[in-house]
């Protein structure tokens, strides 16, 4: 490091204190502000960690296939049954609805954003997919609930209406990643397709869809990852029940969050003395358990995500 | 499709236009341009009909009268209009959200500066990973865990660190024993939005210039010198539009608030204390399920109210990571 030649010793000495002595303050901060670094990174890990073991450690003592084959009907007090089969069918035909309503147009959106868009029309639509990203999600509850009971009158309360909900909170989210994914393909590629005369949309179809498969389905995959979780607009338009549904367009219909939301609501169950099937930690234990199950469904939409982009990403470069 | 005669001059020019950039416009390509337009199009209507149903059911509610208000509105006991009504739950919603942008921008700060420019390359990728991790984790869940194992473990924190306050002249903190306040459901919110101010922090800080960097460790800087002239003055207006973003994550937050927080309405600054405070998204959840008529166009109209401030805070935020993006092309 050192290259600096000096005349004698005594210079080289004097050189060498000045540059340490006068560092010392500077060191000190350089450190201190090492160590808050690291200690914000593992401040941060805490709760991540204290988190996911809880969840596994209480959520393990009911998760089992029992708990995921049976329903809530005719479940009171502190008995040691019941099951949340009816809130995964709920979560699962909520958000197949919302992704139904939300791909298409999310897509298309970002197809319109990438190979279309100029002008004011595009600068607006990129402008506000970022605004509604930021719609907090008992808004958008909100808002469908106020768009459907215009029709079905006040108290309609349905599994559509929580999947218009989550289609305005997902909609956004589709565009922003699909519109990344898009980006990537080199122009290139479209180029020697108009170039064999192939017309616009089909280039479209056929080259730009075809080559960010993987990445699209990843961001979807995401997307419905991010609105699995959602509890407060589900809660307001598709309410709770303890009966399985599976008709989105009928009748109340539980979802895996709101079911771990009321068991949590519901507390310690009260149990006579004496009473020996009667667990007083019951509606808690079902609630783990039920989080349990959430949060193994959405880290595995995420690993699929992942997974989906390593395995079928295009090989370009 | 086209309109009337004064336009005809327009379209008539715009073949020659097309041409020019290129486009072939026949036939199926043509309609799919619309299809894809129409998507957008259908987007931007989302968002307006968002807010005009908000205001269309929140409009009773303002245009009712007092006695209305009072007897079909279910205000609780001693509110008297939709003003008195909003303030303290608008009041209580920016409390929680401030203190947990406090709490969770410089930890934010420091997880990604611990990505950009301390921890390995080679770990970093996976950290990184382990950050959206946090994100993936469903809202409801935080308020399990909040509830059921922070608030417990928090409280005797609570309860000394309000003794030691109290020391203080002019300071009477309440705390509870429960540890179900505003504080704690602070730290849950805080954890939440550590990932998105995360995220976006540490790509504007990955996107320093290497030269600025390397100049400054030429110049005999400390790593932290380094950080401090050369990285933070870049990227300080992505980590405003970062915290912003993660403000108006905090506003929105519902389930985390609901299940740790023992509500209240007011105005106050007991944050250690139950009973006191509540936000608008979580008085919604909480009352919505039992309301009915006029009542529910109160909540919808509380709900108009968290709307706007959260698009408010919003589009501030990415107005100005729209303007920044104008100027970093140029380093």
């Amino acid at each position: 490091m050192s290259a600096v030649t000096v005349g004698t010793s005594d210079e080289t000495e004097q050189i060498r204190s000045l540059l340490t002595s006068g560092d010392k303050g500077r060191k000190r901060t350089d450190r201190i502000m090492t160590m808050l670094v690291y200690g914000a990174f593992g401040l941060a890990m805490l709760p991540l960690v204290s988190l996911l073991w809880t969840v596994v450690v209480n959520g393990a003592s009911k998760f089992n296939p029992y708990f995921l084959s049976v329903t809530m009907r005719g479940v009171f007090g502190g008995m040691d049954a019941g099951g949340a089969y009816h809130a995964i069918i709920g979560t699962l035909v909520i958000t197949l609805c919302a992704s139904v309503l939300s791909v298409p147009i999310g897509l298309l959106t970002a197809v319109y954003l990438v190979e279309y868009g100029r002008g004011p029309l595009a600068r607006a639509v990129t402008f506000f997919v970022d605004v509604m990203t930021g719609i907090p999600s008992i808004v958008a509850g909100l808002f469908a609930f106020a768009l459907f009971t215009i029709f079905l009158g006040p108290g309609a309360k349905l599994g559509i209406i929580a999947a218009v909900a989550l289609s305005v909170l997902m909609i956004p989210v589709v565009v922003r990643s699909c519109e990344e994914m898009l980006k990537l393909v080199p122009n290139e590629l479209r180029e020697a397709s108009y170039a064999l005369g192939v017309p616009k949309w089909l280039t479209i179809i056929k080259i730009v869809l075809r080559t960010s498969v993987a990445g699209l389905t990843t961001g979807i995959l995401l997307a419905v990852a991010r609105v699995i979780g959602e509890t407060a607009p589900i809660l307001i338009t598709a309410g709770t029940t303890d009966s399985l549904n599976f008709n989105p367009f009928d009748d109340r219909m539980m979802s895996l969050p709101v079911y771990i939301y009321r068991q949590y609501a519901q507390g310690v169950a009260t149990c006579r003395d004496g009473q020996l099937d009667c667990i007083p930690d019951i509606n808690y234990m079902r609630a783990w358990a039920a989080a349990l199950t959430l949060v193994l469904i959405v880290m595995l939409l995420n690993l699929a995500g992942r997974l989906v982009t390593r395995w079928f990403s295009p090989k370009l470069r | 499709m086209t309109t009337a005669s004064p336009p005809a001059h327009a379209t008539r020019h715009e073949p020659r236009r097309r041409r020019a950039s290129g486009d072939t416009e026949r036939g199926f390509s043509r309609v799919f341009r619309w299809i894809t337009t129409g998507a957008g199009v259908l987007l931007l209507g989302v968002l307006a009909a968002v807010a005009a149903f908000l205001v269309a059911r929140a409009l009773p509610a303002f245009t009712a009268s007092q006695a209305e208000l009072l007897a079909d509105g279910k205000l609780p006991a001693g509110v008297t209009s939709i003003a008195q009504y909003v303030g303290p739950l608008v009041f209580g919603t920016l409390l929680a959200a401030a203190m947990a942008l406090a709490i969770a921008t410089p930890i934010a700060m420091g997880i990604a500066l611990f990505i950009s420019h301390y921890a390995p390359r080679r770990i970093a990728s996976g950290i990184g990973y382990v950050v959206d991790l946090l994100a993936a984790i469903p809202s409801v869940v935080f308020g399990l865990w909040g509830g059921r194992v922070l608030a417990p473990l928090i409280a005797d924190f609570w309860v000394w660190l309000v003794g030691v306050l109290n020391v203080l002249p002019f300071v009477e903190f309440r705390a509870t024993a429960t540890g179900r306040s505003l504080a704690t459901a602070s730290i849950v919110l805080a954890v939440m939005i550590l990932p998105i101010i995360t995220a976006v922090s540490r790509e504007v800080f990955l996107q320093t210039p290497k030269l600025h960097e390397e100049a400054a460790l030429a110049l005999g800087a400390t790593r932290w010198e380094m950080i401090r002239t050369a990285v933070l003055p870049f990227g300080r207006s992505g980590v405003i539009s970062a915290a912003m973003l993660g403000l108006g994550r905090a506003l929105g937050e519902t389930m985390a608030v609901l299940m740790i927080l023992s509500t209240g309405l007011g105005y106050s600054l007991q944050i250690f204390g139950a009973g006191e405070l509540t936000t608008i998204a979580a008085n919604i959840a909480s009352r919505f399920p039992e309301a009915s008529g006029l009542a529910v166009n109160v909540l919808i109209a509380t709900g108009l109210a968290l709307f706007i401030i959260t698009l408010a805070v919003n589009m501030a935020a990415r107005a100005i990571v729209a303007r920044r993006k104008d100027f970093s092309g140029a380093n």
